[in-house]
């Protein structure tokens, strides 16, 4: 008799329990795989299987579940990935997004869905100001900030002139806008090219027009593949130690592998900016690179580095409200407190749910392997918040 | 504008020119002759770009590397025609740009499988990889005229071919009438073979040629193709003296497009707006002239005669 009720009543708690807490943590990744910016996919996909093990693959002891989802690098798919996860999946975080005008178009669809976003690598000035929102993270930066930081690098260095090239698309502007308002010098000259999946790999053009300008720097932004295309290109036109070359997001470990088979030697000792560079100093981000080396057998990307946090961003999250998920405004108030091991180390979230972060100047150096990596060299901008966050009204 | 900028920007732009010939022409004789839409033609220039990045690597030499590609892509393009295209000669277009269509997602997967998606870069032997003092105050990258020589010689050599041999004589009469060259008992079987095979190595030595410029990418071949087409629409569908020509027309106009639009454009609209319509505005140019071409010359600057 009470062996029967015993039962009974684990039957009773077993049809309860599943409205009280859901049985596993739904995840929804959005990033490229196809298209030739797959590359960078990849790295992200690794970090995040690299964080899910990790983690041992639960949070607050539900086992994740991850969906991950390919934008094939256009606004509309992105959008439409979103929506499935959001409709179909019923995921409880939408993660990911390299791409500025994916993210501009996917945001409504999570948003909208009451999930949470967060972004794993984009930063458009226009989610950080006017368009943010109470559910919406970033685990990386706003793309204006790492510009700005370039800004004053050059304003320490004297330059006093200098040629702007970035792709035609969000955050192109973006990182334009960035550097103009940093940069004391003059902007000669500046180019803004096709972008997209049959973006402009051949900058023969505005190479030559950069070096007829006489300016004494050029300032360029080039993720993925044309990163690697344009310094090799930039080599062959004989612009090395004629016009020093200072980039944002275009010389990282996907880039340097390429270059240095490539012999393009030039690209050291060049000057970057960045919130995070593989030898940063922080407990976290020794576990992660040393990680991830071990798993893969080559540097992370700051894309790896961001989407790695994403998972351990959530997983705070998730803690915090013991695994029930409808406990919205705890899981918010613990992203907010930013108290998750990040790679950055500690940092804190401004209004808009943009890290206020340090930014460092990088340089491309040779590991005690022989393999090229980058390093940090000093800090630019201590504690930075964006520019846009004022906009935001919350 | 300062005179050396823009011979500079002439020389960039025959060089695209000349990388859009060597796609081009294969693409117009096979359109010409066989009468085949080739949407894949593109992954040839792929593949012959993968060939010459992995040869590169092995051999360690670049120009051997192109010297063993080539025969290698040309081999490639034999067993896609006796494979798949020689089915498809009797069907219409239609039917052709679906099943090469098919080719080009098949291609690139395949790619995907043997080289990884990341791409392969392509290094230069350091006497190519410098510039080179043209006249005074112009330098040009030495690769890039490497480029411009090989695609003149290459030009040259088709013409010579086209115009001087007996198999030259046959692809000119089967651009013009296949039909009846056909009917005068030419084995049109193997000239359609040739031809393929041909048209596959120039287009994979293009891809040899830009690689170390760019990298050797999946569906590095997609994009050119549209422009290639172009080219072959402007020049006269089958005529290589009218891929040369359109080539060279549309490499220029797109060099100087990037190069000198938005300074125009700064004349007659605000600086943001200029900078950021000069890119839309120079992608679109060669679409803009193809329309105008073929608003007064529907049969492309120099059709085969006899159509």
């Amino acid at each position: 008799m009470i062996r029967k009720l015993t039962l009974l009543a684990a039957a009773g708690m077993l049809a309860v329990s599943p409205a009280l807490a859901a049985d596993k943590v739904k995840i929804g990744y959005v990033t490229t795989i196809t298209t030739p910016a797959g590359v960078i996919g990849k790295d992200v996909v690794d970090a995040v299987n690299l964080a899910l093990k990790d983690i041992g693959g639960k949070m607050a002891g539900l086992p994740v579940e991850l969906f991950m989802e390919d934008d094939g690098f256009k606004p509309a798919i992105g959008k439409q990935k979103t929506d499935k996860l959001v409709k179909q999946n019923k995921v409880d975080f939408v993660a990911g997004y390299l791409w500025s005008h994916v993210l501009l178009a996917s945001r409504k669809s999570a948003l909208d869905a009451g999930k949470f976003l967060i972004s794993a690598n984009a930063g458009p000035s226009q989610i950080a100001g006017k368009l943010c929102h109470e559910n919406f993270f970033s685990t990386s930066w706003q793309n204006d900030q790492t510009p700005m930081a370039m800004g004053e690098v050059l304003n320490q260095k004297g330059v006093k002139s200098l040629y702007v090239m970035a792709p035609n698309y969000a955050a192109g502007k973006n990182m334009v806008a960035g550097v103009e308002r940093t940069f004391k010098g003059k902007i000669i000259g500046k180019d803004l090219t096709k972008w997209g999946k049959d973006a402009q790999l051949d900058f023969s053009a505005e190479l030559a027009k950069a070096k007829a300008s006489g300016a004494e720097g050029i300032f360029i932004f080039y993720p993925g593949k044309a990163g690697g295309a344009f310094i090799k290109q930039y080599e062959q036109a004989g612009l090395r130690g004629k016009i020093p070359l200072y980039s944002v997001f275009t010389v990282d470990s996907i880039a340097l592998p390429k270059l240095q088979k490539a012999k393009m030697d030039g690209v050291m000792g060049s000057v970057m900016t960045q919130f995070w560079a593989p030898d940063l100093d922080t407990p976290q981000n020794k576990k992660f690179v040393s990680g991830f080396k071990k798993a893969f057998g080559r540097y992370p990307s700051f894309y790896a580095a961001q989407a790695y946090d994403s998972i351990y961003l959530i997983k705070s999250a998730v803690e915090a409200v013991g695994g029930d998920m409808t406990n919205m405004d705890g899981m918010r108030a613990a992203m907010v407190a930013a108290t998750f091991p990040s790679v950055r180390g500690e940092f804190t979230y401004g209004n808009n749910h943009f890290p206020i972060q340090n930014f460092y100047s990088r340089e491309v150096v040779e590991d005690a392997d022989g393999v090229w990596t980058t390093a940090i060299r000093k800090v630019i901008l201590k504690d930075h918040q964006d520019p846009y966050a004022k906009d935001c009204k919350m | 504008m300062d005179w050396t900028l823009f011979v500079t920007q002439m020389l960039n732009g025959l060089q695209l020119g000349v990388l859009l010939f060597l796609l081009a022409s294969g693409l117009t004789l096979i359109f010409g002759v066989m009468d085949f839409v080739n949407l894949a033609h593109g992954s040839l220039y792929m593949v012959g770009a993968y060939f010459c990045a992995s040869l590169t690597d092995f051999t360690g030499s670049f120009v051997l590397a192109v010297l063993l590609a080539l025969p290698l892509t040309a081999l490639v393009g034999l067993a896609v025609e006796f494979i798949v295209i020689r089915r498809l000669y009797a069907r219409d277009h239609l039917d052709h740009v679906l099943a090469t269509f098919g080719l080009i997602l098949c291609f690139d997967t395949a790619v995907q499988f043997l080289w990884g998606p990341e791409g392969m870069a392509i290094a230069l032997p350091a006497v190519l990889d410098g510039q080179v003092e043209i006249l005074p105050e112009i330098v040009f990258p030495t690769f890039r005229l490497l480029i411009i020589a090989v695609g003149l010689v290459v030009a040259l050599g088709l013409y010579v071919v086209v115009t001087r041999t007996r198999a030259g004589m046959l692809i000119r009469a089967g651009a013009s009438n296949r039909t009846m060259v056909a009917a005068l008992g030419i084995d049109i079987q193997r000239l359609f073979a040739l031809v393929f095979a041909a048209g596959s190595a120039m287009a994979g030595l293009a891809g040899m040629m830009i690689a170390p410029i760019t990298e050797a990418s999946i569906g590095m071949g997609n994009e050119i193709i549209i422009i290639a087409f172009v080219v072959i629409i402007i020049g006269g569908i089958g005529s290589i003296k009218g891929a040369f020509v359109a080539a060279v027309l549309v490499g220029l106009i797109d060099t100087m497009g990037r190069s000198f639009l938005d300074t125009l454009l700064k004349v007659v609209v605000s600086d943001q707006n200029a900078e950021t319509a000069a890119p839309a505005l120079s992608a679109m140019l060669i679409y803009i002239l193809m329309a105008a071409i073929l608003a007064f010359q529907p049969q492309g600057l120099f059709p085969p005669k006899g159509r």
